[in-house]
């Protein structure tokens, strides 16, 4: 067994200096009605890497991956080319395989590294100080949504119908069970309109409000000014929380902070990790300064050794569950290291430059794509403002189609019938995100499929 | 061709002085300090090439981003430079022993890594048609059903992200049971020695947390737990092995007790390596338990997660499990959502993470399942209580080693401060542990004994590592005994010596801004 060094005569050694005559006299304070007999049921004996090796393989090619398809699927994830170098580099086991950096003169590496993510993060979201990393996008939602009850001591939080309704659902999930209010709506499919519920979010803040969580660009991919919108949440006492869920976004468009956002949260996806099946990502969190003690999450900071020479820490624990325990402000403990390094390295090499050019190829290519698109019979183009994804009308329901656009080896959109199928009167919409990753011949290829399809 | 052109063989000089004299660029050999990438570039440079954007009209609804965000840009080269610089200054497991209690630092299977960046998991997207995934359900099906087998309970959510998360979804699940039969309760216990992430989860759905004390030999006093049963408590969070690395004897008494009096029985699965294999929880009583892949199954840590925390549920839970989950139908597979859930799984209580959990780390744990196979993995079991143990009786008499004398311990030997010359502590031992080339072990937790030291090898630690261990251990905990003032200024030899963090958190510096990092510098 090839990841178990001790031999027989190791083991036998060691029980000699134990004084046992066998391993299971180790276990013998676990009940024998606890112990299992035989071996595990079902379970086949050791394998070779090699055959592992097949055996995964022979599931991955049941998958269409995205490089094998003209590919458009955004809401929430999304398919950017990420640099060889970032996973050669979150592959060194210096950085792969060290823990959480609680002995911090050996873990140096892995905190300058968080605090320069930190930074990155910041200065994107448009905020005064970020963590270290949440779980995701979605979970970083509803931590902002609780930290914005401790910091206004009310428990009532409007959700703008832009919300990804994932993240909608995970915080209703949880309001059920915590008592706190939500104010909720379904998106509209209707073109030409402002393209987000302001009115609605404005109307609905009162002395009981929290919060107001809009997101931006938002589910169906319109980009909004939440300015007005944070002046109103402020003079009403209530924090406004932004969510991104595609920070490349923030290359080109103004960032939440800047319009007035007290909380940005996001995935951090886009930026260095993969699609992953939805899964590791990493959240970000960002706020004012004034709210850092209530937020959740790990925190690097800097200070200096016995020697005075620079140095960096976790820090501000008192905040955190291994310390306050159920006075904690979560029960967040391991969170995403690994890929906020990723995202904090694709960062480094993007720069400014980097990044504002990559925001430019995306918002170009959906531009194209959005024009082309809805000149199909029948397709309307809901969106005024978008950056990278927008929504398009059908004139039949968008699942079906999606299926057999799929049948065809293309992976053409997301259609809002999956993401709400309570909702008839979205049923038509399909998302499509178009990013450099995808060609104008792929998006040719989408057009006259799609056309075909709606004709068939 | 060599470097010793002339064909000379060197030898050394100068053999008089062994301490080296300060350097013009602060770097020791291979040692090499490294800027923040904000004080390297002019923030115009990148090392991404891009084709020209094509000129569009804007569509961004005049919300242009028209400030400087400063974000620096370094070029390949120098970004490889700068993080494979950074790396060095990291311990980790593929350095040396790891040996943080309860934290099964344990070796990270490289195949593993390959497997999970197959295409055909890696990149294919959480909401793209079911039937081009078929693969990836597959996994997590497949997965979830050998922790079910090697758990021996009835059900598995898949979604939860990490540890922590995985406790929150045992207790929603606990409420919503509860709820549903229109028995809301009010009152989780945990055990004192219990991790900190057992009463925030509490507290953070909403539950008061009340302690369970501990007995003389470092269990739940199981009649105290009794005694506090009641019509408000909803249930117990159980560490088994608990956080002093020993069985709860009583567990299925704990939990026959627990359910007698209306309650449900978590339990933190973060201990689970001790018994994999040997002992299936299902078999003590346990309604619901967490199992940290990043532990137990060997995905990496990567110096802070990602993580991934599926739970197990008994029968009685399993109806209440979160969205969504992978189900078979005939030769297909199907995603549960809630436009599915209202047909057979009704009680469910909702999602609580966007997509479908941590394929990334499925992919791993499950290719680590099937390589160990089920000799494999009992023999982990037993070898990392074999190796916890070794660690126990070598070091109890320089030690003090508070339960040893009750039995073995399992996958993890705890240790307590008693016996140190004054002034001296487990910070001490701790740090003099970094310069003899070693992680330290975990400091200050279990709270239940005095400046504690929790040790867990691994089994994928060998003997000889293992006596190395206990040489540079007992070594330093000697000097700590003796009150050798050395051990005080320890590390000597690490990147860093030790770090002011009192210095961070009165005045905290999270970002970079160039004056206030010069000042806390000073």
């Amino acid at each position: 067994m090839r990841y178990l060094p001790l031999t027989d005569a190791d083991r036998s050694a060691m029980l000699a200096t134990i004084g046992a005559s066998s391993v299971d006299e180790l276990f013998v304070d676990v009940p024998a009605a606890a112990q299992l007999a035989g071996p595990i049921e079902g379970l086949a004996p050791h394998a070779s890497e090699l055959s592992v090796e097949r055996h995964m393989a022979r599931l991955a090619k049941q998958n269409l991956s995205a490089g094998d398809a003209p590919f458009f699927l955004g809401c929430g994830a999304y398919r950017h080319h990420i640099p060889a170098s970032v996973d050669h580099l979150i592959q060194r086991g210096e950085f792969l395989t060290s823990y959480t950096p609680y002995q911090p003169e050996i873990a140096q590496g892995t905190l300058q590294a968080l605090f320069e993510f930190q930074t990155q993060v910041a200065r994107l979201l448009g905020c005064d100080v970020a963590n270290a990393s949440m779980y995701d996008g979605s979970t970083a939602c509803w931590e902002a949504i609780t930290m914005a009850r401790r910091v206004t001591r009310r428990g009532k939080a409007i959700l703008s119908a832009g919300l990804h309704p994932h993240y909608v659902s995970l915080a209703r999930t949880m309001a059920r069970f915590t008592g706190d209010s939500l104010d909720i709506a379904l998106p509209e499919l209707t073109t030409g309109a402002p393209g987000d519920d302001m009115a609605r979010l404005i109307d609905a803040i009162d002395g009981d409000t929290s919060c107001v969580v809009v997101q931006n660009p938002n589910i169906l991919g319109h980009v909004a000014d939440l300015s007005e919108l944070a002046a109103r949440a402020h003079e009403k006492g209530a924090l406004l929380i932004a969510v991104v869920t595609e920070p490349v976004s923030l290359g080109a468009v103004r960032s939440p902070g800047e319009m007035g956002a007290d909380i940005v949260v996001g995935e951090g996806q886009s930026i260095g990790v993969g699609l992953n099946f939805g899964g590791p990502y990493v959240g970000l969190f960002a706020c004012a300064e004034k709210y850092v003690r209530q937020m959740p999450g790990r925190l690097a900071g800097v200070t200096h050794d016995a020697d005075g020479q620079r140095g960096f820490v976790l820090t501000l624990s008192t905040r955190e569950q291994h310390i306050r325990r159920e006075k904690a402000t979560s029960n967040i403990c391991t969170n995403a290291g690994l890929c906020a390094l990723a995202f904090s390295a694709h960062m480094t090499l993007l720069g400014e430059t980097g990044l504002r050019n990559l925001a430019a190829l995306n918002h170009a290519g959906a531009v194209a794509a959005a024009d082309r698109l809805a000149k199909l019979p029948g397709v309307e183009l809901v969106n005024g403002a978008f950056f990278n994804e927008f929504t398009l009308k059908l004139p039949t329901e968008s699942r079906p189609v999606v299926r057999a656009l799929a049948d065809k080896g293309i992976l053409g959109g997301v259609s809002l019938g999956r993401l709400y199928p309570e909702a008839p009167a979205l049923a038509n919409g399909l998302v499509v995100a178009v990013t450099e990753t995808s060609s104008a011949e792929d998006v040719e290829t989408l057009a006259q499929a799609l056309e075909a399809e709606l004709a068939a | 061709m060599s470097m010793n052109s002339e064909g000379r063989v060197t030898r050394p000089e100068n053999t008089a002085s062994s301490s080296a004299p300060p350097t013009f660029t602060g770097n020791r050999a291979l040692m090499l300090e490294e800027k923040l990438i904000f004080e390297q570039d002019d923030y115009a440079r990148t090392g991404v090439d891009l084709p020209e954007p094509p000129k569009v009209a804007s569509r961004l609804g005049g919300l242009e981003r028209n400030r400087p965000i400063g974000l620096p840009g370094l070029p390949e080269p120098e970004a490889v430079r700068h993080y494979t610089r950074l790396s060095r200054q990291n311990y980790a497991i593929d350095l040396g022993l790891f040996p943080l209690g309860s934290c099964t630092m344990k070796h990270n299977p490289r195949l593993n890594e390959k497997v999970a960046r197959m295409p055909g998991f890696a990149d294919i997207h959480p909401l793209a048609p079911v039937d081009t995934v078929q693969g990836a359900l597959a996994v997590i099906h497949e997965l979830a059903g050998w922790l079910k087998t090697l758990t021996g309970m009835a059900a598995v959510a898949m979604a939860p992200k990490a540890g922590a998360h995985g406790e929150l979804c045992g207790l929603l699940a606990i409420r919503a049971a509860q709820e549903a039969r229109g028995d809301a309760r009010s009152v989780i216990l945990v055990p004192e020695s219990a991790h900190g992430t057992n009463p925030a989860t509490a507290a953070f759905c909403n539950y008061r947390v009340e302690n369970i004390p501990a007995t003389a030999e470092g269990r739940v006093d199981l009649d105290a737990l009794k005694a506090r049963l009641g019509p408000d408590v909803a249930g117990v969070m159980i560490t088994n092995p608990n956080t002093c690395g020993l069985f709860e004897r009583d567990m299925k008494a704990i939990s026959d007790a627990v359910h007698a009096a209306g309650g449900l029985v978590y339990c933190d699965g973060a201990n689970f390596n001790a018994i994999v294999g040997r002992v299936r929880p299902g078999d003590l009583g346990i309604d619901a338990m967490h199992i940290n892949l990043h532990k137990t199954f060997s995905t990496p840590h990567g110096g802070g997660g990602p993580g991934s925390g599926p739970v197990v549920f008994s029968a009685a839970l399993a109806p209440f499990a979160p969205l969504p989950f992978v189900d078979r139908q005939g030769d297909r597979y199907v995603l549960v959502e809630e436009e599915t859930a209202g047909d057979h799984h009704g009680s469910s209580f909702g999602r609580m993470a966007a997509f479908h959990g941590q394929m990334g780390m499925f992919t791993r744990a499950l290719s680590y399942i099937l390589s160990h196979g089920a000799d494999g993995l009992r023999q982990v079991a037993e070898d990392a209580v074999l190796n916890a143990n070794y660690v126990l009786r070598s070091l109890e008499d320089v030690l003090d080693a508070p339960f040893a004398a009750s039995g073995p311990c399992m996958h993890e030997a705890l240790f307590s401060d008693a016996g140190l010359a004054a002034g001296f502590t487990t910070l001490d031992i701790a740090k003099g542990l970094i310069d003899e080339g070693f992680h330290p072990m975990t400091m200050y937790f279990p709270l239940v004994v005095h400046g504690a030291m929790l040790i867990e090898p691994t089994e994928t630690e060998g003997k000889a590592t293992l006596d190395q261990f206990i040489g540079a251990l007992r070594s330093v905990a000697e000097r700590a005994r003796a009150g050798d003032p050395a051990l005080k200024a320890a590390p000597a030899l690490a990147p860093r010596r030790r770090l002011d963090e009192t210095a961070a958190a009165r005045k905290p510096v999270l970002v970079w801004k160039e004056a206030a990092l010069t000042e806390a510098a000073e």
